[in-house]
This record gives structure tokens, sequence and C-alpha cells, in this order.
């Protein structure tokens, strides 16, 4: 048994100089390689939270209709329901946020509403379209129709 | 010089105690929401879509998408008559300012909005070198940027067309499904800005979701499902002019 040991004992520098390098190999290995890296999957779990911490434009219709109430329930009986008010109003986060530090601009419904509901071929047919010049040769849309509640009674 | 086997045992391990990764990532810090309970999709009604833009418009400034990119957009569909007629498509900047009115009925004529798929078996992810681009564990295909080399690989692995290279950034950038939206409860900027609710977000391990309803009760298609990509953007209506 010491003997074969005594044969093998030139090989002990190799292992050593070996493992040394696997040793070097994983401590680098250990500062390169992020923490997260691996704990979902061949990727940084860290970065799912880098990429959820950046800013909300969009407040959503439900924090609008929390002090709008008055609006919100006008246009829950009228035709506009689906049509969230930041559809509209455009992005509102920061007024909803703090409603003094941000007044939304007030909306001209013309132009507004053509985008929607200007008449074209390529709209799906169940879509109320007018041809604005046919409709009311040219007269602003909010002259005849509320925004939150546009049908006629 | 003795290294026996218990002296080797010990090394090793201590090894791989240095080595082994520390805590946890503190991926449920910003409220508390499991990334496991989730798997994120979309479905697409073509039969509502007006054209309208506001999707497009919602995308870019909530995503602070550079001018002439898209994370999501609107291709118009025209389909002459005839068996062998060849679609004409067009997507006048993506469609951000709509789309100018048409005359005639002589084409069967329709929007297709375009964004990420959310493909579960993604070929972007597969290419990518460096374990920037993933799908998240609630199933939503997102990009590293502190990763990204740049490379380009992703870019033209999509099947779809979905990914760019962000001109300021350097690294690819694509749809993010929202997902500083949708992690906090709140739907997609561009599901939030459709006044026809044409584009609906699915929670597709939500049993009381109702996208199962509208898988269960509509024909439904992906988009290229030859590339079995396993996408999650599912359509209704689809004409099969759609590439
Ligand atoms: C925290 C309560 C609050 C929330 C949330 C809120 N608002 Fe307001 N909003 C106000 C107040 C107060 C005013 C009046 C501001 C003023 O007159 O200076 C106002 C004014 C407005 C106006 C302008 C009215 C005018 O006279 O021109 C619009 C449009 C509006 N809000 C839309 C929205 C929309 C859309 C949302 C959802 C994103 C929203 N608001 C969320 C409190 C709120
Ligand atoms: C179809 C588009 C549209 C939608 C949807 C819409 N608005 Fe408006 N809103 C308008 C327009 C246009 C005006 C300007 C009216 C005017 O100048 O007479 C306006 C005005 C307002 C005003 C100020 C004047 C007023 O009438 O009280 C508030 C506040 C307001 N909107 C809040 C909301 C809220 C909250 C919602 C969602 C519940 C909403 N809007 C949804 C188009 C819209
Ligand atoms: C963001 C898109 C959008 C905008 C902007 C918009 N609408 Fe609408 N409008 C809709 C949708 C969606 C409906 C509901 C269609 C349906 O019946 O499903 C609707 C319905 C209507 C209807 C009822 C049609 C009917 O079937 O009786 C009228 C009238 C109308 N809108 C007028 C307006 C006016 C006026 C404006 C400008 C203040 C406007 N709309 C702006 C999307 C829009
Ligand atoms: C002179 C008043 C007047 C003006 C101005 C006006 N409308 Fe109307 N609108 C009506 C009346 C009345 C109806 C209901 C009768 C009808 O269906 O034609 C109507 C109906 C509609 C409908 C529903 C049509 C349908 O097929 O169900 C839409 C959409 C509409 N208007 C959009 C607009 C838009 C957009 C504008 C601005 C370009 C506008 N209207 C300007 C009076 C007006």
């Amino acid at each position: 048994m010491s003997s074969r040991l005594k044969d093998a004992a030139h090989l002990i520098p190799l292992v050593l100089v070996v493992l040394a390098g696997v040793a070097v190999f994983l401590l680098f290995r250990q500062v390169l390689v992020p923490k997260t890296f691996g704990q979902y999957g061949h990727y940084r779990a860290a970065a799912l939270d880098d990429i959820r911490v950046r800013p909300v434009s969009f407040a959503g219709q439900a924090t609008c209709a929390m002090c709008h109430d008055e609006v919100a329930t006008t246009r829950s009986k009228g035709k506009h329901r689906g049509v969230s008010c930041e559809a509209c109003h455009g992005p509102l986060a920061k007024h909803a946020d703090d409603p003094a530090a941000m007044k939304p601009k007030k909306l001209a419904g013309t132009g507004l509403c053509q985008g929607c509901h200007k008449a074209d071929k390529a709209k799906p047919a169940y879509f109320p379209q007018v041809v604005p010049a046919e409709h009311s040769g040219g007269a602003e849309c909010l002259s005849c129709h509320q925004p939150h509640s546009p049908q006629m009674q | 010089m003795e290294i026996n086997r218990r002296k080797f045992l010990i090394l090793t391990t201590s090894i791989a105690a240095m080595t082994s990764s520390g805590e946890p990532s503190a991926t449920s810090s910003p409220g508390a929401y499991d990334v496991h309970a989730h798997w994120w999709g979309m479905t697409i009604d073509i039969d509502k879509c007006i054209g309208c833009g506001n999707c497009v418009r919602a995308c870019a400034v909530e995503n602070s998408v550079p001018e002439g990119f898209y994370r999501t957009w609107i291709e118009r569909y025209e389909v002459p008559p005839g068996e062998d007629a060849t679609p004409v498509v067009a997507s006048p900047d993506g469609g951000i300012h709509g789309f100018p009115p048409m005359q005639g009925a002589d084409a069967k004529r329709f929007f297709v909005p375009k964004l990420c798929n959310q493909c579960a078996m993604s070929p972007c992810v597969q290419v990518c070198p460096v374990g920037a681009t993933f799908v998240s564990p609630d199933g939503v295909v997102l990009v590293d940027e502190k990763y990204c080399l740049g490379c380009r690989y992703c870019v033209q692995a999509c099947p779809y067309g979905c990914r760019y290279i962000h001109p300021v950034k350097k690294t690819v950038d694509k749809c993010t499904l929202c997902y500083h939206r949708i992690t906090q409860g709140l739907t997609t900027a561009c599901c939030e800005a459709c006044p026809t609710g044409a584009r609906q977000l699915a929670d597709l391990k939500n049993p009381s979701d109702p996208v199962h309803e509208f898988l269960r009760n509509n024909k439904i298609q992906v988009l290229k499902p030859q590339m079995a990509t396993r996408s999650k953007t599912f359509y209704r209506a689809l004409d099969g002019a759609v590439r």
C-alpha cells in the first residue's frame, strides 16, 4: 500500500496545480457572476426588479374615477362607457398623483372625435362612423355632443 | 505533503460553500407580487380594431419609445378580390397618427395591431449569448439592459420583427408587456388606451380571467404558428393574408 502511494507521489504537485486552477476559476466566477444569476434561469433575476421600478404614465381609469366620480357615472351610462378616461385625455398619472401640480389640458373635441369616428372603409362596420362634412357641415362636434355621454337623446 | 481523503473533502466542500450563491434576490420587494402565480399574454380581436393609433401613442409615452421605433404598431391590410390577390399592407409611422380614411367596398380591409408575441419558446431567447433576454417566470420576454451587448442576434431571430436597437442606449429594446404596470395590478398602456377593447391583457394562470372564455368561444389563431414559438398573443378573426 505505502509503496504504491510512493509511486504516485510525483502526481501530487500536478493535482495541486489543477485544484488551484479550479479554485481560482471558482473564485473569479463567484466575483463576476451576479448573485441572482440562475435563480430563475439563465439570466439575472434582479433584472425583473430593474424593470418593475420604471415609472408609470397612465394612471388607469379606476384611479380617475376615485376623484371624478361624477364624470365616471355620466360616462358609465353612455356609449363611451368602454372608452377609458386616458384614451381621450392622454396620460395623466402626474395629475392623479397631485392634481394641483399638473392640470390637464383642455381638450378640443373635433379633432379628437374624428380620430376615432371619421368614416373609413377599413374600420369594422359595427363601429359608428360619420363623414364630418356631411354629418355636421364642419361644425364643432361638442356643439351638439357631450364627450362623456355622446349619444343624442 | 500529505493530502488525505479527509483534507480533500474539507477543501472541496469549503470551495463549494464559497461559490454557492448568496441570499435570494429581492424580486418580491416592490409590493407583494408572486412571479410564479401569473402567466401573461394578450388577446387581440381584429373585428374590434378601428386603427385609431391610441395604443401606439400610449406605448410610446409610457415606455419612452424613441421616435421612429415601435414596440407596438398597427398594420392596415387591403386584400383585393381574387384567389391569388396580393394583400397591400400599410403602416405609416406604425399607425401612430392613425390612418388616412379609405373609400370603396372593392376590397377586404382590416387593421392588425402587432407587438411582441411573448412566446413561451422564443427564438430570441435561444440565440442570446449572454442571458440578457429571457422568459420571466410569469411568461414575459424581457431584456436585461445591463447585460445586453447589443449584438443583434435576437433582432434577427425574432420572426415577428418586434425588436430594435435603442439608438441611444445601444442595447436591444422591445415590448415588456408593460411589466412595470402589470406587476402592480394595472393593465398595459396599450390596453388602457384602446377604446374598443380590441386588445386585452390576459393572465392565463388566473382561472377567473375572461381570456379563458375568449379562447373557448372564438376561433383563435396566433401569428406564424408554423414557427412553433408558442406565442401567447392570441388573435381572433385573423385573416390568412396576415403574415
Ligand atoms: C386625487 C384626485 C384626482 C385624481 C385621482 C384625478 N383628478 Fe382630475 N382633477 C382633480 C382636481 C382637484 C381637478 C381640478 C384642478 C384644478 O381645477 O386646478 C382636476 C381636474 C381635471 C381635469 C380638468 C378639468 C378642467 O376644468 O379643465 C381633467 C380633464 C381631469 N382632472 C381628468 C382626470 C383624469 C383623466 C384622471 C385619471 C388619470 C384624473 N383626472 C385623476 C382631481 C383628481
Ligand atoms: C371620448 C373622449 C373622452 C373620454 C372617454 C373622457 N373624456 Fe373627459 N373630456 C373630454 C372632452 C372632449 C372634454 C372637454 C369638454 C369641454 O370642453 O366641454 C372633457 C372634459 C373633462 C373634464 C372637465 C370638464 C367636465 O366636463 O367636467 C373632466 C374633469 C374630465 N373630462 C374627466 C374625465 C374622466 C374622469 C373620464 C373617465 C371617467 C373622462 N373624462 C373620459 C373627452 C373625454
Ligand atoms: C378613443 C376613441 C373615441 C373617441 C376619441 C371618441 N369616441 Fe365616440 N365612441 C367610441 C366608441 C368605442 C364608441 C362605442 C361604439 C360602440 O357602440 O361599440 C363610441 C360611441 C359614440 C357615439 C354613439 C354612437 C351610437 O352608436 O349611438 C357617439 C355619438 C360618439 N361616440 C361621439 C363622439 C364624439 C362627439 C367624440 C368627441 C368628443 C367622440 N365620440 C370621441 C370611441 C371614441
Ligand atoms: C349639429 C349637431 C351635431 C354636430 C355638430 C355633430 N353631430 Fe354627431 N350626431 C348628431 C345627431 C342629431 C346624431 C344622431 C342622429 C344620427 O344618428 O344621425 C348624431 C350622431 C352621431 C354619431 C352616431 C352615428 C351612428 O351611426 O350611430 C356619431 C359617431 C357622431 N354623431 C359623431 C360626431 C362627430 C365626430 C362630430 C364632429 C365632427 C359630430 N358628430 C358633430 C348631431 C351632431
